[in-house]
């Protein structure tokens, strides 16, 4: 069963194109993931899909319904959280959350079970303006907002940019709680690990997707050899091994400098270590990695 | 060989009311050096930069900055900084070249050496064709490498670098970290804030702040040996499990 289904949508806006042909399907219950940095079009989409803007051409149907004919039913069968805090600052925690219960016609009472999780941690702050939360925490409320009216799909953008390692983790260990509960979640995000806790993932350049797949399988299908190579002189050691014989693409990686060779067999990782001790470095270990999503992005990125 | 210190706290602390954002918090960092400044969000690591920043007086304890005291001779240290950061750095609705003019001409350069400096800079970015472009128009990777040259257009002793690479493509990232190199290599030492722990692997050293104290301060291989840890991710992920307050 397919909750989403988006077929070739472009959206311009003047001389820029935002979305340049965008197509996939989401399956019901799927953690889905759109992958890519800012300005390469995901809110667009989201908005798209939202029924919030019209696509200059392509169409859409989520849960079923048209995006642009069926706009009205399908809303109801949406949440959707903006990439922008979009709470009424005004309004206390509670207030923000039973307005928005009854924009769509029920209580928090009646779906509370859904949020529980999440809202519990609010509560102490319950009579607390919006405003004055942190940041952490209108993330929560505004989640719970976008669950109130039980949705069948949820629409999250980037939820955790700008949020340290340890929130980001909660975060998403929430959605896979949501996820058990059956809702169907569409998320982007700019970090290329959370990649992974998703069921499939597009990555999007450029308002297109370069690709659509199981991080898995994306990562099976990086198609260089990699290889990851340390030293005590990280800093010299990526200069030292981008100028070196057979190797293509070279990048930092945190603790290792990451590079691709050229496939025809001009490249020797001992004549690598050689050339690499006789200039100065020392405590050198060479070896074939796997692909990891980030690196899968930047050998899409390039060709 | 004694290395310069650019940047000297003891007992650092702010308190806004009985809320203690920066508890005593004691480091050195040094010239030329890349120095990630990690923390949860929350931790009081903004609260911290704006000190050192010269925006804000400690509550008690001392700094120095580029050798002025932060509670007394900060309008000094604002004009021996350079400041960017994810959220501001340039003017949107001006163009390139304006945005440098801007930023130099605040900082007392002449307009000699601006012009000069400028024709330089876009060389050196292949941004020689933008010159003319409103920064609004320009893709959010080369604005922030745009923002962070101009950030260091004046040859500050420090630049303040918070958040710089949220939201940027990988690639970009990666050029990003290689012009902060440059710019270490040329002796503007870096303090940086990241939530990227690839990105604190290419600190020179990196301190982590928990509930407004600093937990932890080294390289990251020492840091990593410390608490036996695989990567940065583990370390600052044992550190911040500590934390008691949450923002």
């Amino acid at each position: 069963m397919l909750s989403v289904e988006v077929s070739d949508i472009r959206k311009r806006y003047g001389d820029t194109v935002a979305l340049d042909g965008v197509s996939f399907n989401v399956g019901k219950g799927e953690l889905f993931g759109i992958i890519g940095p800012d300005g390469a079009g995901k809110t667009t989409l989201f908005r798209i899909i939202a029924t919030l803007i019209l696509a200059d051409e392509g169409t859409a149907t989520v849960e079923g319904f048209d995006v642009v004919k069926d706009y009205k039913e399908l809303r109801k069968r949406i949440g959707y959280m903006p990439g922008r805090f979009s709470l009424y600052q005004d309004l206390t925690v509670e207030e923000n959350l039973s307005f928005f219960a009854s924009v769509f016609g029920t209580t928090i009472k009646e779906n509370y079970y859904l949020i529980e999780n999440i809202y519990k941690m609010l509560e102490p702050f319950r009579k607390r303006r919006a405003g004055k939360l942190s940041g952490g925490m209108k993330q929560k409320l505004a989640l719970c907002c976008a669950l109130i009216h039980k949705p069948d799909i949820l629409y999250l953008d980037e939820p955790t940019t700008g949020v340290d390692p340890v929130s980001r983790k909660e975060f998403w260990e929430m959605l896979k709680k949501l996820q058990q509960d059956g809702i169907t979640i569409i998320v982007s995000t700019p970090y290329m690990d959370e990649a992974v806790l998703c069921d499939r993932i597009a990555l999007i350049k450029e308002g297109r997707f370069m690709t659509i797949d199981t991080p898995e399988n994306i990562r099976a299908g990086f198609a260089d050899e990699l290889w990851a190579v340390r030293s005590d002189r990280m800093h010299e050691l990526l200069y030292a091994v981008r100028s070196f014989r057979g190797v293509d693409n070279c990048y930092a990686f945190g603790e290792t400098v990451h590079f691709t060779t050229f496939g025809d067999g001009s490249f020797s990782p001992d004549a690598l270590k050689d050339r690499l001790r006789a200039v100065g470095h020392g405590d050198i270990r060479l070896e074939r990695t796997r692909a990891t999503i980030e690196d899968c992005y930047m050998s899409l990125a390039r060709e | 060989m004694e290395r310069e210190i650019v940047i000297h706290t003891e007992e650092l602390t702010k308190r806004f009311g009985n809320f203690t954002a920066v508890d005593r918090i004691s480091f050195d960092v040094y010239k030329g050096e890349v120095f990630g400044f990690l923390g949860a969000n929350g931790a009081g690591k903004t609260t911290a930069m704006r000190m050192l920043c010269g925006l804000s007086r400690p509550t008690s304890g001392t700094g120095t900055v580029a050798g002025y005291d932060i509670s007394r001779q900060y309008e000094k240290i604002k004009s021996s900084i350079g400041y960017m950061s994810q959220k501001f750095s340039l003017y949107e609705d001006l163009k390139v070249w304006e945005n440098i003019r801007l930023y130099a001409g605040i900082y007392g350069m002449k307009d000699k050496e601006i012009e000069r400096k400028t024709a330089e800079l876009l060389e050196r970015l292949h941004f020689t064709r933008e010159r003319n472009a409103m920064v609004r128009s320009l893709p959010l990777g080369w604005k922030q490498k745009l923002a962070f040259s101009v950030s260091i257009f004046h040859d500050p002793a420090i630049v303040f670098l918070d958040e710089p690479t949220g939201g940027v493509d990988p690639y970009t990232r990666r050029q990003f970290w290689e012009m902060i190199y440059e710019a270490a290599d040329r002796g503007i030492t870096v303090f940086v804030t990241t939530h990227y722990m690839d990105e604190a692997e290419y600190c020179d050293r990196v301190s982590i702040m928990v509930d407004g104290r600093i937990d932890a301060l080294d390289t990251p291989a020492n840091l990593k040996a410390q608490f036996g840890a695989e990567s940065m991710d583990e370390v600052f992920r044992s550190l911040a499990r500590k934390a008691e307050r949450s923002e």
